[in-house]
């Protein structure tokens, strides 16, 4: 397979990463990747530059695998002796592995990675003063939003460049490179002496995709539409989830579908495959090829070339995510699907879901639900969301959702259920499809029979 | 890790545009971790990180900039950059004399767990696993994870502070799933400290693993939660999470001083029952927030927040601290080298009171009972806080019976601190804890003996 790096600072990555993997000795199999990146970040505040933050950072990560034993060693720095040092250190340790017959690098499996290069130099030849203007003018674009509008947390605006490569000794290489900015506003509304946030963004490829007026007005809209929010009682009720928020459950499930967490029984799908675990209406993919999302890649985390990869069609799975290692264990090719970062070994992961487009707007959808509430917010996502026996439980802020418009705000209480009943209470799913900062592509979803807890 | 003249040297450099604060923080962190998952010791990994990242404060701008080269021209490229970021209105040179201290943390560590073989590493892990299993049948699933770091940092600064440190941490985890005919449960316990190697002394693993095996069985049985208000009884030791979100956040002084917190303008004000007292101590002995100094060389305080139900103090980093004429209360922490420091919690807690924890709950008719809670997330602006139970029970007629499922707890954190109206005697430390705010995790601590809240909103799906 002939693959050429996209520029020269990535070739000079991946031929770093080749002059490791070919330290490998008779009967070893090495892997390196290499990542260098740059940023910047600016946070405005008060009209002024809080911060200006601006840095390179690079690493390597090496995994040794002899005798089917596997170890790895990392260091945060591109210098000789340090990644003498982790060759060594990931030698060492894989010493101290038990042996397992699936462990090891992938290999080369013949497919050819679907060409995507959305690195814009644009993004790294923005000058100082053009961030910091547009930190301050988003942080002004939302103080004059609304009179109630008091402060804004923190207006920011990022960008990065990066670079990866990944070799093998195994014959696998990889290089890649990316470019993106954002920015972000945290906006502080204030009546009487009621105090709430809200929250608006906006991604690009290239500075110019950066949208301010909605990042902004979302902020504003989201901090001002929750006064006079309290706490409705205990009932059953029907939640409609933005795309936002719908990527969010979408990733749940996702999660819950990687062959790493199926092989050790810790899926609750982990033996549904061929069952309709949702309702017909949901279609899952995962799909890196896909260049609408951000998170679109030609190569996985292990230098294999990145696949569309079908998970819930029509509501029944399909299958699961693999690696090398937990697709020989479970007897199939590796789905492109290891997610990784410098420090860290590859995991299965999801890399850019996507939930296929239903039927109809976002309003056409709330006109349809009697009563129910449109989640602004949920908080407590680490803390009650359990993905091995699916109960989640989560707090909301939000607006109640009575005949068909949404009505009074509501906050402090939550909404619980399971991921397995949720999917199958699916109700509707809406037709605008956003991609979101994550590389998540969604539309709205509504969801019936959830448990609100309030007064 | 740099020569004294180096770093006054590129002091000098970091204040020659006009800077009126500048601060160099070095770092160089060691990190191994070994992982048992599916029977078997999968893998070990060791990680190398150092660098260090340089401020220059100029009014209420800040440059930063982090450079993993430590030599004296990397160093100086960093100044410059971070200068440069800040832009100062130039002029002057600076001439920076460092005044060396020392740091203290009162105690010592044992055995440094890099002087630990592997191999001893490896055999905790295995022995967790077999204790872990031997429970029942019903453990179809133990995953053992062994953790330390070695964290040595340096600071100084345009003001002479100049100041190293040397933190050691080891953290151990077992996490069980339990399967039965009504799905799958998972149950954890994790213990950490700043300390070393003899953190196995303190500990026994496979007691360890047996409460984390029966966190798991419990939960099979388990019910769905209630949904709704009702009296909260939360467990000693197991609940620090609650002030953590419910007051810690809304008492770092930067989000007070953006308006973000509920409690700005309330010090000297009575913010919570009379008898609730509420601390964040960064020199607490061996424990997972414990700091000799912070992350900007201030040394760690103990500082109470809540005097007997009164707001006292709010905590604070230099920058924040400098702009009101006070000194920093030893808050201000970094993830690492590449990130600003910020105002931060160590370990925060409340003291005990007098109550038989029995009779708290003998006296609450009907509630819940949580024995251990999981993370939390808290709107400082709002003051609603979120936090997940992990292990509760159901209390009826003051006794506690069946064992709940997952679920989170919502409340207010002013309306909370005013509810709580029973605390116990019998004060502990938490499990260790990761504090997540603005993208950078600190390691932090928490505690708080038995205390119940009469009312707080239960997030489970029974009615």
């Amino acid at each position: 397979m002939s693959f050429e790096p996209p520029d020269q600072e990535s070739a000079g990555l991946l031929a770093l990463a080749q002059s490791v993997a070919e330290k490998a000795n008779v009967g070893e199999q090495v892997e390196a990747f290499v990542a260098r990146s740059s940023y910047t970040t600016v946070r405005a505040h008060g009209g002024e530059v809080e911060s200006f933050t601006s840095a390179m950072s690079a690493g390597i990560g090496v995994r040794v695998v002899s005798d089917h034993r596997q170890g790895f060693a990392w260091a945060g720095t591109l210098e000789t002796d340090a990644i003498e040092e982790a060759l060594a250190e990931a030698r060492d340790n894989a010493t101290f592995a038990e042996p397992d017959e699936w462990v090891g690098l992938a290999e080369p499996d013949g497919i050819v990675p679907v060409p995507f290069d959305a690195f814009d130099p644009s993004v790294g030849s923005m000058s100082a003063s053009r961030k910091i203007d547009l930190a301050i003018e988003l942080e002004r674009m939302v103080r004059a939003g609304d009179p109630r509008i008091t402060g804004v947390r923190v207006a920011t605006f990022s960008d990065s460049t990066s670079r990866f490569a990944v070799a093998t000794s195994t014959g696998i290489t990889g290089a890649g490179r990316g470019a993106w900015c954002s920015m972000s506003a945290l906006a502080l509304a204030e009546d009487g002496d009621e105090t709430y946030t809200g929250g608006g963004s906006t991604v690009g490829f290239r500075p110019d995709d950066l949208d301010l007026a909605e990042a902004a007005d979302d902020a504003v809209l989201r901090a001002t539409r929750l006064f006079g929010a309290k706490p409705v009682p205990s009932q059953r009720v029907t939640i409609i989830l933005e795309p936002r928020m719908a990527a969010t459950i979408a990733g749940l499930l996702g999660s819950t579908l990687t062959g790493e967490r199926v092989l050790k029984g810790r899926s609750p799908f982990g033996d549904r495959v061929g069952e309709a675990i949702a309702s017909p209406k949901l279609t899952l993919i995962d799909d890196p090829t896909d260049h609408r999302s951000y998170a679109a890649d030609m190569f996985d985390g292990e230098g294999l070339a990145c696949r569309r990869n079908q998970l819930v069609v029509d509501g029944v799975l399909q299958g699961f995510l693999y690696d090398s290692a937990s697709g020989r264990r479970a007897g199939r090719p590796s789905t492109g699907s290891a997610v990784r970062g410098v420090s860290s070994t590859p995991s299965v992961g999801c890399q850019a879901l996507a939930v296929a487009p239903g039927a109809g707007s976002f309003d056409s959808l709330l006109a349809d639900i009697d009563t129910g509430v449109y989640l602004q917010s949920m908080t407590g996502l680490h803390s009650g969301v359990n993905l091995v026996s699916g109960d989640i439980s989560v707090g909301i802020e939000g607006l109640m959702v009575r005949n068909g418009q949404l009505a009074e705000p509501v906050r402090e209480v939550t909404i619980a259920s399971t991921l397995q009943r949720m999917l199958l209470d699916i109700v509707a799913i809406g037709d605008d499809v956003e991609w979101l900062p994550g590389g998540t592509g969604c539309p709205t979803i509504v969801i019936a029979d959830l448990s609100l807890g309030g007064s | 890790m740099i020569e004294q003249s180096v770093l006054e040297e590129v002091l000098g450099v970091a204040m020659r545009t006009g800077g009126e604060f500048a601060e160099v923080f070095a770092e160089d962190r060691r990190n191994a971790s070994a992982v048992l998952d599916d029977g078997r010791v999968e893998e070990l990994t060791s990680g190398r990180d150092r660098g260090a990242g340089i401020r220059v404060v100029v009014g209420d701008t800040t440059g930063f900039a982090h450079t993993a080269d430590l030599t004296e021209a990397g160093l100086i490229a960093a100044a410059e950059a971070a200068a440069a970021a800040a832009r100062g209105g130039g002029g002057g040179t600076n001439v920076v004399a460092l005044d060396r201290r020392s740091a203290s943390r009162g105690y010592d560590i044992e055995t440094y767990p890099g002087d630990v073989p592997k191999a001893r590493k490896v055999e905790l892990l295995g022995r967790a696993n077999d204790a872990a299993r031997a429970v029942g049948d019903a453990i179809s699933q133990v995953s053992v994870s062994y953790g330390d770091n070695r964290r040595h940092i340096l600071v100084a600064n345009s003001d002479g502070l100049f100041v190293e440190d040397d933190t050691v941490r080891t953290f151990f985890a077992v996490s069980c799933v339990a399967t039965g005919d009504a799905g799958m449960q998972t149950g954890r316990e994790s213990v950490g400290h700043t300390i070393g190697f003899e953190l196995f002394d303190m500990y026994d693993v496979d007691q360890l693993a047996r409460n984390a095996a029966d966190r798991a069985l419990t939960k099979l049985a388990a019910r769905p939660a209630p949904s709704g208000q009702m009296p909260v009884v939360i467990g000693s030791g197991g609940g620090g999470v609650l002030f953590h979100e419910a007051c810690g956040h809304g008492l770092e002084a930067d989000l007070v001083a953006k308006g973000a917190s509920v409690f700005r303008g309330r010090v000297g004000q009575q913010v919570a029952s009379k008898g609730v007292t509420v601390v964040d101590d960064g020199t607490m002995e061996r424990e997972w927030g414990n700091i000799a100094v912070d992350d900007e060389g201030n040394p760690a305080q103990r500082n109470v927040l809540i005097e007997d139900g009164v707001l006292t103090d709010y905590m604070w980093d230099h920058l924040r601290a400098r702009k009101e004429g006070r000194r920093s209360s030893g808050n201000g922490r970094r993830q690492s080298y590449q990130n600003l420091p910020m105002v931060r919690m160590t370990n925060t807690y409340l003291l005990a009171g007098e109550e038989d924890p029995e009779a708290i709950i003998a006296s609450t008719p009907k509630g819940v009972y949580v024995k251990h809670l999981g993370g939390g997330q808290v709107n400082t602006a709002t003051g609603d806080f979120v936090f997940g139970m992990t292990e509760a029970y159901l209390i009826e007629d003051g006794k506690i019976t069946e064992p709940l499922r997952e679920g989170n707890l919502i409340g207010n954190g002013p309306e909370v601190l005013q509810r709580i109206d029973a605390l116990g005697n019998d004060f502990a430390m938490g499990p260790p804890g990761t504090c997540g705010k603005d993208g950078q995790g600190v390691p932090v601590g928490d505690g708080v003996p038995t205390l119940r809240v009469s009312s707080l909103t239960i997030g489970g799906t029974a009615a």
